[in-house]
């Protein structure tokens, strides 16, 4: 059992995007406030704070999760995967992101890291997601730019890419 | 193209950072050392006497540098200017009165948010609530309740327009036909909320604003007089990234004078981001309306004129731009149609709602809503044929550039051929054929049909359309719509592009590097684009921003403007090296040459750069080839004139619709089986953007369609406060759409392209509602819909519902408004004992479900301190509870007060108490309440259940003191405990 | 949007959560998946003053098959329950029901126990305990007591916990053999909390429909048995006895509508699968 203070801050130490990291934070504070302002990775956004448009979502030990609906000290101890580590390397894009841009999959692009990350742990998880699958997903989020259909070719066609890959190896 | 060839379009510059994480929006920024971080008290009422504002406990909380009010703001700056000159005050946060739920109160400064809120939980306010006024109309009665007391009433400006001879006209009519509708209040809420930081610099008296600011930046100077600095001494930055905006974050600008002046009071950096409760009660939407359109037409169907009578509803203030929204479309009211004689009372309200701005469409939907609907409306009662009225009232092709009766000048077009290839090539036969098989099934279908024109670039002149032409001669004209672009030359001979667009999605970044590109025969991932806006050290003109859709059509053209202008001057250059004439050259790949000898090329890098190495060299030019600024307009805006015609916008697009909808038999959900729109927007600047743009505001007009509203409650509290309560619609809500294009080039644009951004948010409401009506039509008859066509609007038309079986009464209709209810309890007690009780403060302490206190002011009133709720939801509120009526020991009228930081209540309750045979009593009980603030914006649903637990609540504490007082407390902790302990 | 302050406990057993829940009564709330919860928390409408977590405790984690039931651990995610292959036989009509509980999102964090204790009357999950005859397994410090649903909700977000009890688990009968099931529901969207929602279990000796959605509890009706003939009649019958009430997303009317449509669709489903 560990209490934690409200009143005090306190360390809390997580895996985020594959390197430990360490943050300091009251109790109350939001899973996705402390990634922005604690530790900089200011790629998840913050649309609404009560868990609907779906801007905040990261991945926590494997699963998709919404940000603002998360504690900063629940994930002590976690594996936490935000927008930022998606890409493979820094100048490279995902097979994901890089369907997003030849589709125009996104416009403003607020709304389009919580839905990279939804979609990566589609693929991840169900690497044969159909569109019912991809549609079941996103309808977990708000885009307010792109009338959707663009995002749903983008997966479509990264399901595609990734499995033509599979297929080669 | 080989067909089996996918097109491709060119990927977007803006999308790798963004899909990376990378963006640079504005939270996304770093703050200057010693922000403060603000967060807003906002009214719970909608009307009332704003008496005092008690802080002290919050200003006490540590962490906590500040709170200040309305009084403070107006001790180092002013109201915001107002379009029409009105007596009222519009300040960006309350004095002396509050006119809207969610209106500014106070501002708290803290070291951070968390602390900021915890500071506004303890800050008490003391309201006088007065009768708010929520209808358009209604706000016109001459005892209606009064917003702004210096007015003396709720109009604001009330014009009429007379174009050719309507009056003739009608007395002419074969037929008359009419139509009343109401557009509502809707949003496309970006999904990146406002944000302002705000720096003061006492020395320079200077103000130093980053805000996600979208424009236009006419509002620059509101801002800079309400703060009371010169212009140059307001430097305004917006962030490279914006999430979102159509039109909405117009809206922040009284927010970045109100956190402006706090970081002047404060003289600390002061931050604000807005939170999503924040964004639906109380940053901007579309207006609502009330409108009346009768047209008078021949037999044919052929409409000779029309006249309109629109009662517009701004909110609670006459905030910059509005009345825009009424004006913008007043150059093509006659929608795609060739109506010559014109009609229009155009009148402003005030009510007791938030002030409203811009929002995508503007001004557009809520006029093709009630014209498209005529159409409708004409085709049914002259059993015509829709298809036939619009195709006999379509603007001819011959008669392009097409000037309005009221004045606009259609650019170019031809509706008749795009109407024809869009109901060839979207195949509306067989969706007719579709719709006569389904109703032969007995299923209720039905076809829409809508058609558009979509005014893009904005003719800053025509809001003076409100003032009389008189007005104008003395307040001087206003015309035109600057754009400004910037393309700078460094050393190496790159290229970076400056933008006067504010982009905020819209790819602007990539078009405008691909017409650079193009220009200087380089790859356009060679060209830097600009987007963040520095009022301090670009160009900019207050027509610039994102907004009317004036990307394409204006803002590109300047772009291309400056780079032809520094591509002549390298031309020069480059002639003068190769010794050929400038006109000969090409540039292409990196190099530029003479077209006949392109080994001879120059480095275009050496050409470009030669300027800032050896400028003595260079020939004679007609300006520097380093940096280069366009700044153009289209001499076709101009003022409006003597006869109040006004050229409202540039470039006319059009658009024409129609779909099919099936109404569900169980549900009553309207769902859209096919939808086909056709476009002409001109020259076509990328197609993938353009798709994206039609497909997104098709998105948001699905949304106004079906399922948005910004509602509220007679009392005037907001109903909408969260995504569950405003259904923004996900993947699954929004159906295919087909989409065709037909092209006549602008001839008024630099690049013949015009806006595409809004035109279905204006086309796509009304043909989903036509096509709804068509769907009713057989069963019900013509019908008068109100958006959003929610299942159960659209059930109320359907047959009557099934009685109720004898001995069941029909239950009572609540319609989201006020609390009411009615019960009775049974305590072993004599009347006058539990009298005895009601009257008594310490009793009352025991009895009052999760009172910490009861106060007795005086024999008929009480002050509690209590904890109300159900479940988790609670909250600590005062309440001052006032006895009237009393008829000892029969019957009272308990008449009390809520406030606390969940919001606000209002009640009013009779109770009797009537003796029974076996010596108890019974307790009839009777109320009737209200609720605002935020506990009636985000938890709406829990408030019929929850008023109806705490007085139950009472009720059985009341039985229990009563009955056995004895084992009181055992029994009520037992209670409390089952009850969920709202304690 | 920000929580006011609470302290937080991670508990690492279910008995050091019962025992401390046991001395911190209304002051304390359990927070499971947090789906509900938080957003309460950041608008303040919750301020409970000490949040206590007992996901980390491994016992609260596990699904129990055999003995004629599923019993859930109160901190079994909804996403966990559904990723069963062997749901649609265990019970059919929680594999019905549950891809109807909000968004992959909110259902990868989100728990069987959680939704049961927020007792949201449009919820599905506190509509599949009604409609199936489940019990909550409620704890008072070592103290064990079973409630089904009838007695469990008392009102909207109104439950019979006390405070000092937490949801252990959850446990659902299986069904007899040969009984069918339906499910349906109609929201403003999908993944929206249900304006009205109808589970259906239909076995040889009755047929049972339960409606969420518009009185402030799940609401279970049975028949001895119910002819074609008299259905409409019945429905109407039913959706006439409810506390229907309109709001922003819907009428009175309407909800009665869906009781009859939507009830009978329903029920029509579950005959269809019972053998």
């Amino acid at each position: 059992m560990r209490r934690l203070d409200a009143r005090q801050t306190h360390v809390i130490r997580f895996t985020l995007n594959g390197r430990a990291v360490e943050a300091h934070c009251s109790p109350r504070m939001l899973l996705s406030d402390v990634l922005r302002g604690e530790l900089g990775a200011t790629g998840t956004h913050v649309g609404c704070e009560h868990g609907v448009c779906g801007a905040c979502t990261v991945r926590i030990d494997g699963m998709m999760a919404r940000s603002c609906l998360t504690l900063a000290v629940q994930v002590e101890g976690a594996t936490v995967d935000t927008v930022e580590g998606v890409a493979p390397a820094p100048g490279r894009l995902s097979v994901l992101q890089d369907a997003f841009r030849k589709h125009h999959a996104l416009q403003c692009g607020f709304c389009t890291a919580g839905i990279v990350m939804s979609l990566d742990t589609l693929l991840r998880d169900a690497p044969d997601a159909d569109e019912a699958r991809i549609r079941d997903v996103l309808s977990g989020h708000l885009c307010r730019c792109t009338g959707y259909h663009a995002i749903v070719q983008a997966a479509l066609e990264a399901v595609e890419t990734l499995r033509k890959e599979t297929d080669h190896a | 193209m080989a067909k089996d060839v996918p097109h491709q379009p060119m990927p977007r510059l803006e999308d790798a950072p963004l899909l990376t994480g990378r963006g640079q929006f504005f939270d996304d920024l770093p703050v200057p050392h010693g922000t403060l971080y603000a967060a807003i008290l906002r009214s719970p009422h909608a009307h009332a006497r704003l008496r005092a504002i008690h802080a002290d406990a919050a200003r006490g909380l540590a962490g906590v540098h500040s709170v200040l009010t309305g009084e403070d703001y107006a001790g180092v700056a002013a109201p915001l200017m107002v379009g029409v000159r009105l007596p009222i005050e519009c300040w960006p946060i309350a004095r002396h009165k509050v006119r809207y739920a969610g209106e500014p109160v106070a501002v708290v400064l803290a070291g951070d948010r968390y602390i900021a809120e915890d500071a506004l939980d303890l800050i008490e306010v003391d309201y006088d609530p007065f009768a708010p006024v929520l209808d358009p109309v209604e706000a016109l009665d001459a005892d209606a309740p009064v917003l702004h007391d210096e007015m003396g009433g709720n109009l604001g400006s009330d014009r009429q327009f007379t174009y050719g001879d309507p009056g003739a006209a009608f007395d002419d009519a074969e037929h008359v036909v009419d139509i009343s509708v109401r557009y509502p209040r809707n949003s496309c809420t970006p999904i990146e909320t406002y944000g302002v930081l705000a720096q003061w610099e006492p020395h320079g008296q200077s103000f130093d604003i980053t805000a996600n600011f979208q424009g236009p930046f006419s509002i620059h100077p509101v801002i800079a007089r309400a703060l009371q600095v010169p212009g140059n001494r307001l430097r305004l930055r917006t962030p490279e990234d914006s999430g979102g905006s159509f039109g909405v974050k117009q809206g922040v600008f009284p927010y970045i004078a109100l956190l402006a002046a706090c970081a002047r009071l404060a003289d600390r950096p002061v931050k604000w981001v807005e939170d999503r409760l924040e964004h639906l009660t109380a940053s901007v939407s579309s207006t609502n309306r009330a409108i009346t359109l009768r047209a008078a037409v021949r037999g044919d169907g052929r409409i000779t004129a029309l006249d309109y009578d629109q009662v517009e509803d701004v909110g609670a203030y006459l905030r910059a731009p509005e009345p825009a929204t009424l004006y913008r479309m007043h150059g093509n009211l006659c929608g795609a149609y060739d109506i010559a004689n014109l009609s229009v009372r155009n009148r402003i309200v005030m009510t007791n709602k938030t002030p409203t701005g811009l929002n995508r469409g503007f001004g557009g939907p809520q006029i093709y809503f009630v014209l498209e609907r005529l159409m409708q409306r004409i085709a049914a009662e002259l059993d015509l044929d829709p298809v036939e009225v619009i195709r006999t009232n379509l603007i001819p092709t011959d008669a392009f550039p097409y000037r309005t009766a009221s004045g606009a000048t259609y650019d170019s077009g031809d509706y008749v051929r795009a109407f024809e290839q869009a109901l060839k090539d979207g195949r509306y036969d067989a969706l007719v054929a579709r719709r006569n098989e389904r109703r032969a099934e007995g299923r209720m279908y039905g076809i829409g049909l809508s058609v558009a024109v979509e005014p893009s670039v904005s003719n800053m002149g025509y809001l003076s359309t409100v003032l009389t032409p008189e007005e104008r001669a003395r307040s001087g004209p206003k015309n035109g719509a600057q754009s400004s672009a910037t393309v700078h030359i460094d050393p190496v001979g790159t290229i970076t592009v400056q933008l006067d667009s504010v982009p905020q999605g819209q790819g602007h970044k990539t078009v405008a590097a691909g017409i650079v590109a193009e220009r200087f025969g380089l790859s356009p991932g060679n060209i830097k684009v600009v987007a963040a806006l520095d009022t301090s050290k670009d160009a900019w003109s207050i027509a610039a921003g994102n907004y009317a859709s004036r990307f394409a059509a204006a803002s590109a053209g300047a772009v291309c403007i400056a780079a032809d202008r520094l591509r002549d001057r390298l031309a020069w250059i480059a002639a003068a090296q190769l010794n050929v004439v400038p006109d000969d050259l090409r540039f292409e790949g990196g190099r530029i040459f003479a077209a006949g000898n392109p080994d001879a090329a120059l480095p275009f890098a050496r050409v470009a750069s030669a300027a800032h190495w050896a400028p003595a060299t260079l020939p004679e030019l007609d300006g520097s080839p380093i940096r280069e600024t366009a700044i153009w307009t289209a001499p076709e805006l101009s003022a409006p004139n003597e006869a109040d015609e006004i050229n409202s916008s540039l470039c006319h697009g059009f658009i024409f619709d129609f779909c099919g909808v099936e109404i569900d038999p169980i549900t009553h959900e309207a769902h859209i089986d096919r939808y086909v729109s056709m476009h002409d927007c001109g020259t076509i600047l990328h197609e993938g953007m353009v798709e994206g743009q039609i497909r997104g505001a098709f998105a948001h007009a699905i949304g106004a369609s079906l399922y948005e509203e910004y509602a509220y409650d007679e009392d005037g509290a907001f109903l909408a406060g969260t995504f569950a309560d405003y259904p923004v619609p996900t993947v699954h809500e929004i159906p295919d759409l087909e989409i065709y294009h037909i092209c006549t080039p602008s001839p008024v644009t630099p690049l013949g392209a015009k806006g595409v951004g809004e035109g279905n948010c204006m086309s796509t409401p009304v043909c989903v509602a036509n096509a709804v009506a068509d769907a009713l039509r057989p069963g019900c008859g013509e019908v008068d819909l109100v958006l959003p066509l929610i299942p159960a609007r659209i059930a109320g038309f359907l047959q009557d519902e099934p009685r109720a079986p004898e001995g069941q009464e029909k239950r009572r209709e609540t319609g989201g408004k006020g609390l009411s209810g009615t019960g009775q309890a049974r305590v072993d007690a004599a009347p006058q004992d539990i009298w005895d009780l009601l009257m008594d403060a310490d009793q009352l302490a025991a009895i009052i479900p999760g009172a910490h206190g009861v106060k007795r002011l005086s024999p008929t009133r009480f002050l509690a301190d209590v904890t109300l709720g159900v479940g988790p939801v609670k909250g600590r509120y005062r309440v001052d509870v006032a006895l009237s009526d009393l008829d000892e020991p029969r019957s009272a009228v308990l008449t009390g007060k809520a406030s606390g930081a969940l919001g606000t209540g209002m009640g009013e309750g009779r109770v009797t108490l009537t003796p029974d045979d076996a010596g108890g009593t019974l307790i009839g009980y009777a109320y009737d309440a209200s609720v605002g603030g935020k506990v009636a914006s985000v938890g709406g649903r829990l408030l019929d259940g929850a008023a109806k637990i705490v007085i139950g609540q009472f009720f059985s504490a009341l039985g229990r003191r009563a009955g056995d007082p004895t084992h009181r407390q055992g029994i009520f902790a037992r209670l409390r405990a089952r009850l969920g302990g709202a304690s | 949007m920000k929580p006011a302050p609470f302290d937080y406990i991670r508990c690492d057993s279910l008995d050091e959560a019962a025992g401390l829940i046991f001395e911190t009564g209304d002051e304390a709330r359990v927070i499971a998946g947090g789906q509900s919860l938080m957003a309460m928390l950041n608008m303040r409408l919750a301020r409970p003053s000490v949040l206590i977590d007992f996901m980390n405790a491994e016992e609260t984690r596990r699904v129990e098959t055999g003995k004629n039931m599923l019993r859930i651990g109160a901190g079994v995610r909804q996403a966990e329950l559904l990723a069963r292959k062997d749901l649609a036989v265990l019970n059919p009509l929680l594999a019905k029901l549950l891809p109807w509980v909000g968004h992959p999102q909110t259902r990868a964090r989100g728990t069987i126990g959680g939704s049961i204790a927020h007792a949201d009357p449009s919820a599905e999950i506190p509509l599949a305990l009604c409609a199936l005859d489940g019990k909550v397994v409620l704890r008072k410090g070592r103290k064990l007591r079973r409630v089904g649903g009838a007695e469990f909700f008392l009102g909207m977000m109104l439950t019979d916990k006390a405070e000092d009890e937490l949801i252990e688990a959850v446990e659902f009968p299986d069904l007899p053999a040969g009984s069918g099931t339906g499910f349906g529901e109609v929201g403003r969207r999908k993944g929206d909390f249900a304006i009205v929602a109808c589970a259906a279990v239909v076995t040889k000796s009755r047929v049972r429909l339960a409606v969420g959605g518009v009185n402030d509890t799940p609401v279970v009706k049975d028949w001895d048995a119910l002819a074609p003939e008299d259905e409409a009649e019945a429905l109407n019958a039913l959706a006439w006895s409810l506390d229907a009430r309109g709001d922003l997303h819907a009428t009175a009317r309407y909800r009665r509508d869906l009781v009859r449509g939507l009830g009978a669709q329903v029920l029509k489903e579950a005959r269809a699968c019972a053998g």
